[in-house]
C-alpha cells in the first residue's frame, strides 16, 4: 500500500500529465482489528487495512469535480483525477469550494504516536474474561448477543497545489458489551456500555462490565409508565445523541441550503436556558481521536455554539465562512458539496442554578439513558421528536425500570426547559455532557 | 501462467498471473485456485474469497442548481477463513495475488495457522467453471446505457421545476440520485466459483414547507436493480404531485395524541413493520445471538392466521433483488410464514452451520469490508382476502397510518418505526391528519394483532442496516389492520 508521500508524488504527477493545475487531496488510511466472542469462544475476528481519497480538481473555468476512490496506486489515482475533470464541467458556477485560507497555517504541534497493536490472542482472551465475568454477574444474564473489542491506527492527509501538505496519525482502542437476561415469567431485558481510549492497556474494560453489568440488572424489575407530563432527566449520552440529531442548528452549510432550524439572524438571540453552554472542541483533552485539521486542511479548534443559553456562532468551512464573513472553523469534510460536522461537542454551565438537583431526592421523574431509533423519531427540520428510551422512573433514588415508552417534545423548547445542568460531566463518544435535566416532557407509556 | 497444478510453496512468490484487471473473468481461477490450495494446506477448514469493484456516482439538485456531482470509484477484497467454530474476516484494497495472499496470511495467523514449509505440496483447489451471471443475463452491457451526468442533471433539474408548481409554502426542494454499479466475483475452497453485476439506482425528493410555525418535511423515492434505463422512465412530475399533496396536508397537521389504537397501515412501505417486527428476527444471525423469540418455533404459530409472509431474491427489479447472494449461492424465494405458521429462517453459510437452517441464498453484505450474514431481500407480507373498506369500517377510532418512516429491533425483540403521514379514523372514515406518531411494540405479540389483510400487495425501497453494513431491500404489503398497538406522541 502506498504511504502518503507517494501518494502525494504520484498524484503531482498525474495530474501534471493530465494538465490539471489545481487540485486537492484528502485520504487516510486505517489499520483496524475487531474482535468478538461468544459463550466462552471466539466468534469472529475482523482485520483490514484500507486507504481512501477523495480528490478534487478546478478547471479552467475554475468549476470543480470531485472524485473518490479506494485504489491509490498511480493507475487509480490517474482515473479518479480524470473522472474528477470530467465531472469539473457540472460544478456549480456560484459559490464554488475553494482551498481553505488556513490550509496553510501553522498548528500547534499536538503528541501523535500511533501505540502498538496486541497482539490478537490478547484481544479474544481478554474479552472472553469481559464475558464471563458478565455472565458471571447476575444469574439472570445468560447472554452478550453484542461485543466487541477493537484497536485501530489510523492515518490522515491533506494536500493541495499550492503547496498545503498536513498528515496526522493516532490510534484507539474501544471495548462495548450489550448483555441480555432471561427470566422465567419475564421480558428479556437488555443493556450495554461502551469506553474507548488511546490504547489497549489504559482501556477501561472493568469499568465498561460493572457500567453493562450495573445497567441490565437495574432493568430486572420493570412496569409499563403511565402516559403523561414528565419531568425528565437526559444522561449525557442521551443528550448529546439529541443534540447531534438536531445539528442543524450550528451547520452554517444548512443555514445557508435552508435546511436548518436557524438563520444567519439569529446569532445573539436566547435559544437555550442561560444554564447552558456548548462547546464544539475538536482538541478537548477528553477527545481520545482527536484531530488538528478538517477535510480542507483548516485546523481544528474550540468554537463557542451556546454560551449562556445565547446562540453565539456557526460551524464553518472555508466555503460557508466567506459566504457569512466569518472564519471557517475547522469542520468542513471534503466532497462535491462540503459538508459541515461538529467534532467534539463539550456541554457545561457557567451559571448558577436556582435549585440544586439530585436523583437521590427527586420524586418520579424519568431518567433517560438511551435514546432509540433516532433516524426515524427525529424530525429534525421540523424541530420535533419522538422516541423509544431505555430508562427508569427514579423515586428519591429508587430506580424502576421503563418498559416500551417513547419522549416527544419540540428540540427549541426543550432547550428552554432546561433547569438544571449538573456538575460532573461523563465522557461520551462524542462528546462531555452532564446530566440535562429538562422541566417537562410528554411520555407514553400505557 | 500457472502451468502445473504440482505446486511448492516455495514457488508462490515467482509466479506470474495474468488476471483481467478491468474485469472479473476466468482469468482469476488460477491465482484464486492457488490461494485457497494455500489456506486448505496450512490447515483451514474452509476460505472464502469475495472480490469487488464498485462505479457509484450521486447527483442532488438544490432548488433549481445541480450542487453535487460525487462520483466514486473503489475496489478490494475479503477474505474469510474458518477454523473449528471460529472465523476470521480479513479486507483489502490490494486485489493484486501478493495483496489477496497477506491477506490470506494475516486470516490464517490470526487464526493461528502458519503457511506450509517451503517445498510442502500446495493443492490447487478445482473450482467450479464459473457461473456468470452476468454474462448470461447481459449486464456487462448495462453502465454505458445508464444515463450520463448531463443527463442526470436534466431529470433532477425538470423534478425540482415540478415541485415548484406542484407544492406550496416550499422554504427548500431537493432531488437526489444515485446510481451504484457493483461487479463481485467468489471463490471458496468448496468449489464456488461465481460472477455478477448488480446495477441499483434510486431517485427521490425531499421538501420543506413552512408557513409561520407550521413546518414539514417530507420525502419519497423510487428505486430499482436491473434497469439500466431506470431514470429516464422515472414520471418525476407524478412523483412531485405525489409528495406536494403530502406536505399540503401534514403541514397543518395536529400532533397525535400519544396511546393505544388499532392501525390501519398502507400497503408499498407500510411493510417496514413486517421488516422490523418479524423479518430481522427471522435471520439466523439472531438465532446465532439468542436475540430472537422465534428461534425454537419453526413449525408453530407465531403470527395471526391472516398472515402469510416470503423474502425472495428475484421479484423482478425490485431494490432487494439479487440473481446470487454474497456467498456464490443463486438467490431462492423462501416462504417465511404460512397462514400464521412459521416455515424457514434466512441463513448465510454460516447461520446454516451453526444453527443447522438450510440455506436460502441471503448471504449479503454492504461491500467488501463486511463478512457476509443473513440477511433480507425483497420481503413482504402476501395479499388476503379483505378489501380496504372491510378494514376501515372494522375501525371505530384508530389511526391510519399512510407512508411510514423508518424504524428498528433491538436484542430482546422490542421495534419501533415512525410514521411520516398519517390520518385519524373515527367510525370508519379518515377525518383529519396527524403528525408526530412513532409505533413501538413486541414482535411477539404485534404478528399475532396483525389481523386482517387486504388485496392490494405493493412493494417499496429501502435500506437496511444490520451487523454486515446497510444493504438494499424491499418491504411490502397490502393494507393490513393491526388491532392495537402503541402509538407514541404528544
Amino acid at each position: 500500500m502506498p504511504n502518503i508521500t507517494e501518494i502525494a508524488n504520484s498524484a503531482k504527477e498525474n495530474a501534471e500529465k493530465l494538465g490539471i493545475k489545481k487540485f486537492d487531496i484528502y485520504g487516510s488510511t486505517v489499520d483496524d482489528t475487531n474482535v468478538q466472542v461468544d459463550q466462552g469462544e471466539p466468534k469472529q475476528v475482523k482485520a483490514s487495512n484500507r486507504s481512501g481519497v477523495t480528490v478534487r480538481v478546478w478547471n479552467e473555468d475554475n468549476t470543480m469535480g470531485v472524485t473518490s476512490t479506494t485504489d491509490v496506486d498511480s493507475k487509480g489515482l490517474e482515473l479518479a483525477l480524470k473522472t474528477a475533470y470530467e465531472a469539473s464541467f457540472f460544478g456549480v458556477k456560484e459559490n464554488v469550494p475553494d482551498f481553505s485560507p488556513e490550509a496553510t497555517a501553522p498548528i500547534p504541534n499536538k503528541h501523535q504516536d500511533k501505540i502498538p497493536q496486541a497482539p490478537v490472542a490478547e484481544l479474544i482472551e481478554r474479552l472472553l474474561v469481559a464475558e464471563k465475568q458478565l455472565l458471571a454477574a447476575h444469574p439472570a444474564i445468560k447472554g452478550v448477543p453484542y461485543n466487541g473489542l477493537s484497536q485501530r491506527d489510523i492515518d490522515r492527509f491533506y494536500l493541495n497545489s499550492d503547496g498545503a501538505v498536513r498528515t496526522e496519525s493516532h490510534s484507539l482502542a474501544s471495548v462495548y458489551l450489550y448483555s441480555k437476561t432471561e427470566e422465567e415469567g419475564k421480558k428479556p431485558r437488555s443493556a450495554g456500555a461502551f469506553r474507548i481510549n488511546q490504547s489497549l492497556n489504559n482501556l477501561d474494560i472493568n469499568g465498561c462490565i460493572k457500567e453493562t453489568a450495573d445497567k441490565t440488572i437495574s432493568h430486572l424489575n420493570y412496569e409499563k409508565i403511565k402516559t403523561g407530563k414528565y419531568r425528565v432527566v437526559f444522561s449525557a449520552e442521551a443528550f448529546l445523541s439529541l443534540l447531534g440529531a438536531f445539528s442543524n442548528l450550528f451547520n452554517a452549510q444548512s443555514i445557508l441550503d435552508n435546511q436548518s432550524l436557524s438563520t444567519p439572524e439569529d446569532l445573539g438571540k436566547q435559544i437555550a436556558s442561560p444554564l447552558l453552554s456548548v462547546f464544539d472542541d475538536a482538541l478537548h483533552p477528553a477527545n481520545v481521536g482527536a484531530e488538528t485539521f478538517d477535510g480542507e486542511g483548516t485546523p481544528t479548534r474550540q468554537i463557542s455554539l451556546i454560551e449562556n443559553g445565547v446562540l453565539t456562532s456557526f460551524l464553518h468551512s472555508a466555503g460557508t465562512a466567506k459566504r457569512l464573513n466569518a472564519q471557517p472553523t475547522g469542520n468542513a469534510n471534503i466532497g462535491a458539496k462540503v459538508s459541515v460536522s461538529p467534532n467534539f461537542y463539550h456541554v457545561f454551565t457557567t451559571a448558577t442554578p436556582e435549585q440544586e438537583l439530585s436523583l437521590e431526592t427527586a420524586e418520579n421523574v424519568i431518567f433517560i439513558d438511551d435514546l432509540q431509533a433516532l433516524h426515524a423519531g427525529v424530525k429534525s427540520l421540523q424541530g420535533s421528536f419522538s422516541l423509544p428510551f431505555d430508562g427508569w422512573l427514579v423515586n428519591k433514588g429508587v430506580k424502576t425500570s421503563i418498559e416500551s415508552a417513547t419522549v416527544a417534545g419540540d428540540f427549541l423548547e426543550l432547550l428552554k426547559s432546561i433547569i438544571y445542568v449538573e456538575k460532573e460531566a461523563e465522557l461520551t463518544p462524542g462528546g462531555v455532557c452532564p446530566k440535562i435535566w429538562v422541566n417537562e416532557l410528554s411520555i407514553t407509556g400505557e | 501462467m500457472l502451468t502445473s497444478t504440482l505446486l511448492l510453496s516455495n514457488q508462490l512468490p515467482t509466479l506470474q498471473y495474468s488476471s483481467t484487471p478491468e474485469r472479473f473473468d476466468e482469468t482469476w481461477e488460477a491465482p484464486l485456485a492457488t490461494l485457497l490450495g494455500l489456506g486448505r494446506a496450512a490447515g483451514a477448514d474452509f476460505i472464502e474469497l469475495f472480490l469487488e469493484r464498485r462505479n457509484y456516482i450521486s447527483c442532488l439538485a438544490e432548488d433549481d442548481s445541480i450542487t453535487s456531482i460525487s462520483p466514486s470509484l473503489s475496489t478490494g477484497a475479503g477474505v474469510r477463513v474458518f477454523r473449528g467454530k471460529a472465523d476470521c474476516y480479513v479486507s483489502t484494497n490490494d486485489l493484486s495475488f501478493s495483496g489477496l495472499k497477506a491477506a490470506l496470511e494475516k486470516g490464517l495467523s490470526i487464526l493461528g495457522l502458519q503457511l506450509p514449509t517451503a517445498k510442502a505440496f500446495i493443492p490447487e483447489i478445482n473450482l467450479e467453471l464459473l457461473r456468470d451471471y452476468a454474462t448470461k443475463r447481459g449486464k456487462d452491457a448495462w453502465l454505458p446505457v445508464c444515463s450520463s451526468i448531463r443527463e442526470m442533471g436534466e431529470v433532477l433539474l425538470d423534478g425540482t421545476a415540478h415541485l415548484k408548481q406542484k407544492a406550496s409554502h416550499i422554504q427548500s426542494r431537493r432531488a437526489t440520485y444515485f446510481r451504484d454499479w457493483q461487479e463481485v466475483l467468489i471463490a471458496a475452497s468448496d468449489g464456488t466459483f461465481a460472477r455478477d453485476i448488480r446495477l441499483t439506482q434510486s431517485v427521490g425528493f425531499n421538501l420543506l414547507c413552512a408557513d409561520g410555525a407550521n413546518r414539514t418535511s417530507i420525502g419519497d423515492r423510487a428505486g430499482n436493480t436491473s434497469d439500466a434505463n431506470f431514470l429516464r422512465t422515472w414520471d418525476s412530475q407524478q412523483a412531485a404531485e405525489k409528495i406536494a399533496e403530502s406536505a399540503g396536508k401534514m403541514l397543518y397537521a395536529d400532533y397525535v395524541e400519544s396511546g393505544t389504537y388499532p392501525i390501519i397501515m398502507a400497503n408499498h412501505f407500510g411493510g417496514v413493520i413486517f421488516h422490523e417486527a418479524c423479518g430481522h428476527l427471522l435471520e439466523t444471525t439472531q438465532i446465532e445471538r439468542n436475540t430472537t423469540p422465534f428461534a425454537d418455533k419453526k413449525g408453530e404459530k407465531i403470527a395471526h392466521e391472516s398472515l402469510t409472509a416470503w423474502d425472495e431474491g428475484r421479484s423482478e427489479n425490485a431494490f432487494g433483488t439479487i440473481d446470487m447472494d454474497d456467498e456464490g449461492m443463486p438467490a431462492q424465494r423462501t416462504l417465511l410464514i404460512e397462514k400464521g405458521v412459521l416455515k424457514n429462517f434466512l441463513a448465510d453459510r454460516t447461520g446454516s452451520a451453526r444453527t443447522g437452517h438450510p440455506r436460502t441464498g441471503s448471504g449479503r453484505r454492504q461491500n467488501y469490508t463486511f463478512a457476509a450474514a443473513s440477511r433480507m431481500r425483497n420481503t413482504y407480507i402476501d395479499s388476503g382476502e379483505y378489501s380496504n373498506d372491510d378494514l376501515f369500517a372494522s375501525v371505530d377510532k384508530g389511526i391510519y397510518c399512510k407512508k411510514m418512516g423508518g424504524g428498528s429491533v433491538g436484542a430482546t425483540g422490542q421495534f419501533n418505526f415512525s410514521v411520516d403521514e398519517a390520518y385519524l379514523i373515527e367510525n370508519g372514515k379518515i377525518t383529519k391528519p396527524l403528525k408526530g406518531a412513532i409505533l413501538i411494540g413486541e414482535a411477539k405479540e404485534i404478528m399475532n394483532k396483525i389481523s386482517m389483510c387486504s388485496q392490494d400487495l405493493e412493494i417499496a425501497p429501502g435500506f437496511c442496516g444490520s451487523v454486515s453494513g446497510s444493504i438494499y431491500t424491499t418491504v411490502g404489503q397490502p393494507h393490513i389492520k393491526v388491532d392495537s398497538i402503541t402509538v407514541g406522541g404528544r
